[in-house]
């Protein structure tokens, strides 16, 4: 098992530097969008961050009462990691992508650069991720923002009345990146009216405009690969055997870093190649959020309805279906039905609309708390979603030239941005950094 | 001494057995009938098997998967949280340096066995090297020298020798594996326990069992401490799925090299 997690990566990794080199004085150095994602960051070029920090998992029951079917045994509450100052600080809570847990690879060194920096850190899963689903949600039906920042909104009220005994906050912030970036912006609104943390900074990162819109984006990656999204098994296989045959003849002792680094410099995948990785991880992630929602939620959507799974069940029938489905299907086939159903009358493209940025923009623009910063080929937004956020956000927003989506997170000129943001004091007349 | 201890250890399993399969009896009955899914496999059977490696034995599995789980969370992991609240990092550094030295040995005859001179001299050169400067392997210098670490198993050497894997089987405690990778665990076992009553360290010493008993426990904690891997921790309903097919193409690739 202790090559799961290089073997993980290695398994998505890509290619080509395609692209001309990164614009001059900004120093990230992967070109190429997917690149990018896949590879994050060269060790030597991120931010130095301790090797271990004090985390401690605290896990509620946020939601009491909920019945858990017994496939879900593991699940005993909604998962926090946090980490805390022995003395009086400000506090910062991380929502990350996606699919993404309390622990996620992006999350973590976020969490180690604001504790180094003196904060407090509390992350709890995204909405989206299966344990969110079974734990933390009213509905069980991930997705829509407004609900999903209620959820959020009361998990984190119920981890601060945990945890007050033991730590002293000065004021509280709140980032997320990715989807999460998109729902702290929600959160961040609830507070206005329900005033329990009074955010001081809200950072997006890497945030998506409207969900619809940038799911749409990663789902046309599948377009690109031999035969479409209905392809996907051959497409995987023979990615995997690229990446067998490249191990099998060269001269490596393993699956690791030089490993990796060797297979980007070969060219081995190319860019659809590449973003097909990206699409079908987020296919992944997505069958199991189809799959904990449908269970959840007795829907009948891939479970037959009033199935009872047990702790063994195999469940790879499951997965199958979850990996061919498109999160645009989900969309039309489980998510819109169910808000219509709750909103009668509700059309397709209110709801759309409803799950973006702009069904709240009279308040993000109106507001000072706020910071974005994101990439100018991040390719969970479109050219008019990108010029949307400039205009929005105004010089609040911080835009770096390349790393795609979130590949140059752990780049130190970001991880700098990050600590200086919510280092920012309002002075009067004072802008943001 | 060792009696009791290793009858408290069975006793400990048996017990977590016993958690484990409890509850498989117990079948909820279903009251409302089911009604058939939106999407079902039959829509995908041109496209099936995704991210899959085969897996016939996979009622038993998933037990032993969910065993796995409950004997780290109930016996395993709070004794590794405890060695690692106890013992200072540089000693635990110290525990892991000694037995990747003790491991060496594996190695070394693992490569003979495959013809792999090149890794056998490696193996021997830092065995030699953190032995003596590295004062009994408690350090590790011949890293630094550029004398990195190979590994080979005898599971490797029949994957070398052309045997196939055969099915995915997960073992308790032990974790993921294949049947080939299983039976090379148990042939490296035994040709350590041969050569450990061959030589008999701790014949002179009283107690010896105990502090053998001891060293065996110790290697074990050790081993769950350096493993970072947490049964279930992911979250995601299909997590059993996507680890069988890693820890798959890992032995397949390990074979390889």
């Amino acid at each position: 098992m202790r090559h799961l997690k290089l073997l993980c990566v290695a398994v998505f990794i890509l290619m080509p530097a395609l692209c001309p080199a990164a614009d001059e004085g900004y120093g990230y150095p992967v070109a190429g969008p997917y690149a990018s994602t896949i590879l994050g960051t060269p060790n030597q070029l991120k931010a130095e961050l301790p090797a271990e920090i004090p985390m401690k998992r605290i896990v509620l029951d946020v939601i009491p009462d909920i019945q858990k079917p017994d496939v879900f045994f593991y699940d005993e509450g909604l998962k926090f990691t946090a980490v805390f100052q022995k003395q009086k600080a400000p506090l910062v809570f991380l929502i990350p992508g996606t699919g993404a847990n309390d622990r996620a690879p992006r999350l973590l060194p976020i969490m180690k650069q604001l504790y180094k920096a003196g904060y407090h850190v509390i992350a709890l899963p995204n909405p989206t991720h299966p344990n969110f689903i079974i734990s933390g949600s009213q509905s069980h039906v991930p997705g829509d923002l407004a609900e999903d920042a209620a959820d959020i909104y009361a998990a984190l009220e119920k981890v601060m009345k945990e945890v007050k005994e033991d730590i002293e906050v000065s004021d509280f912030s709140i980032a997320g990146y990715s989807l999460g970036g998109t729902q702290a912006a929600f959160v961040a609104k609830l507070d206005e009216e329900r005033k329990s943390f009074n955010f001081r900074r809200v950072l997006m990162i890497n945030p998506a405009v409207s969900l619809h819109s940038s799911v749409s984006q990663i789902e046309a990656l599948l377009d690109k690969i031999p035969g479409g999204p209905r392809k996907i098994r051959a497409f995987f296989n023979s990615i995997i055997n690229k990446f067998t045959e490249f191990y099998r003849i060269g001269d490596f002792i393993g699956i690791n870093d030089e490993f990796l680094y060797a297979v980007y410099k070969t060219h081995l995948l190319n860019q659809d190649e590449a973003g097909g990785l990206i699409a079908l991880a987020f296919r992944i992630s997505s069958a199991g959020m189809i799959f904990a929602s449908d269970v959840m939620a007795n829907g009948g959507y891939i479970v037959p309805k009033n199935r009872v799974l047990e702790k063994n069940d195999p469940l790879g029938d499951y997965f199958q279906v979850g990996v061919h489905l498109s999160f645009l299907q989900y969309f039309d086939e489980y998510f819109y039905p169910y808000f219509q159903k709750k909103r009668p009358g509700l059309t397709r493209e209110a709801l759309i609309e409803t799950e973006s940025l702009r069904s709240i923009e009279a308040y993000l623009k109106s507001s000072k708390k706020f910071g974005v910063m994101t990439n100018e080929n991040d390719f969970i937004l479109s050219r008019a979603d990108l010029d949307y956020l400039r205009t929005l956000f105004g010089e609040r927003t911080k835009v770096y030239p390349s790393g795609g989506h979130l590949g140059n997170l752990e780049y130190k000129e970001n991880m700098a941005y990050i600590v200086d943001f919510f280092r920012f004091v309002e002075k009067q007349g004072g802008t943001t950094p | 001494m060792t009696r009791i201890f290793r009858r408290k250890c069975l006793a400990l399993i048996i017990l977590s057995l016993a958690v484990t399969l409890a509850g498989c009896a117990t079948t909820t009955a279903n009251l409302r009938p089911e009604v058939p899914a939106m999407h079902t496999i039959a829509e995908f059977s041109d496209d099936y098997d995704v991210i899959h490696a085969p897996d016939p034995w996979e009622r038993f599995n998933r037990n032993m998967y969910r065993f796995n789980y409950n004997f780290d969370k109930y016996i395993f992991l709070p004794v590794v949280t405890g060695y690692e609240f106890i013992t200072p990092t540089f000693v635990q550094t110290g525990v892991t340096n000694f037995f990747s030295n003790v491991g060496e040995f594996r190695t070394l005859y693992n490569s003979l066995f495959q013809a792999k001179f090149n890794k056998a001299i490696v193996t021997l050169g830092r065995f030699v090297t953190n032995t003596t400067i590295g004062i009994g392997g408690l350090f590790d210098p011949a890293t630094s020298f550029g004398m990195e670490r190979q590994r080979e198993d005898f599971g490797q050497t029949l994957g070398v020798w052309g045997i196939g894997a055969g099915p995915y089987l997960v073992l308790p405690i032990l974790g993921p594996n294949t049947v080939r990778s299983a039976g090379g665990f148990a042939v490296d076992a035994g040709i350590r326990m041969a050569v450990m009553t061959a030589i008999d360290p701790f014949e002179n010493v009283d107690n010896g069992d105990a502090i053998e008993a001891g060293i065996f426990a110790l290697e074990a904690i050790d081993m769950r401490h350096r493993e970072k891997f947490r049964y279930y921790d992911s979250g995601h309903p299909f997590e059993y799925e996507i680890v069988r097919f890693i820890s798959a193409k890992r032995l397949e690739l390990d074979t390889m090299k």
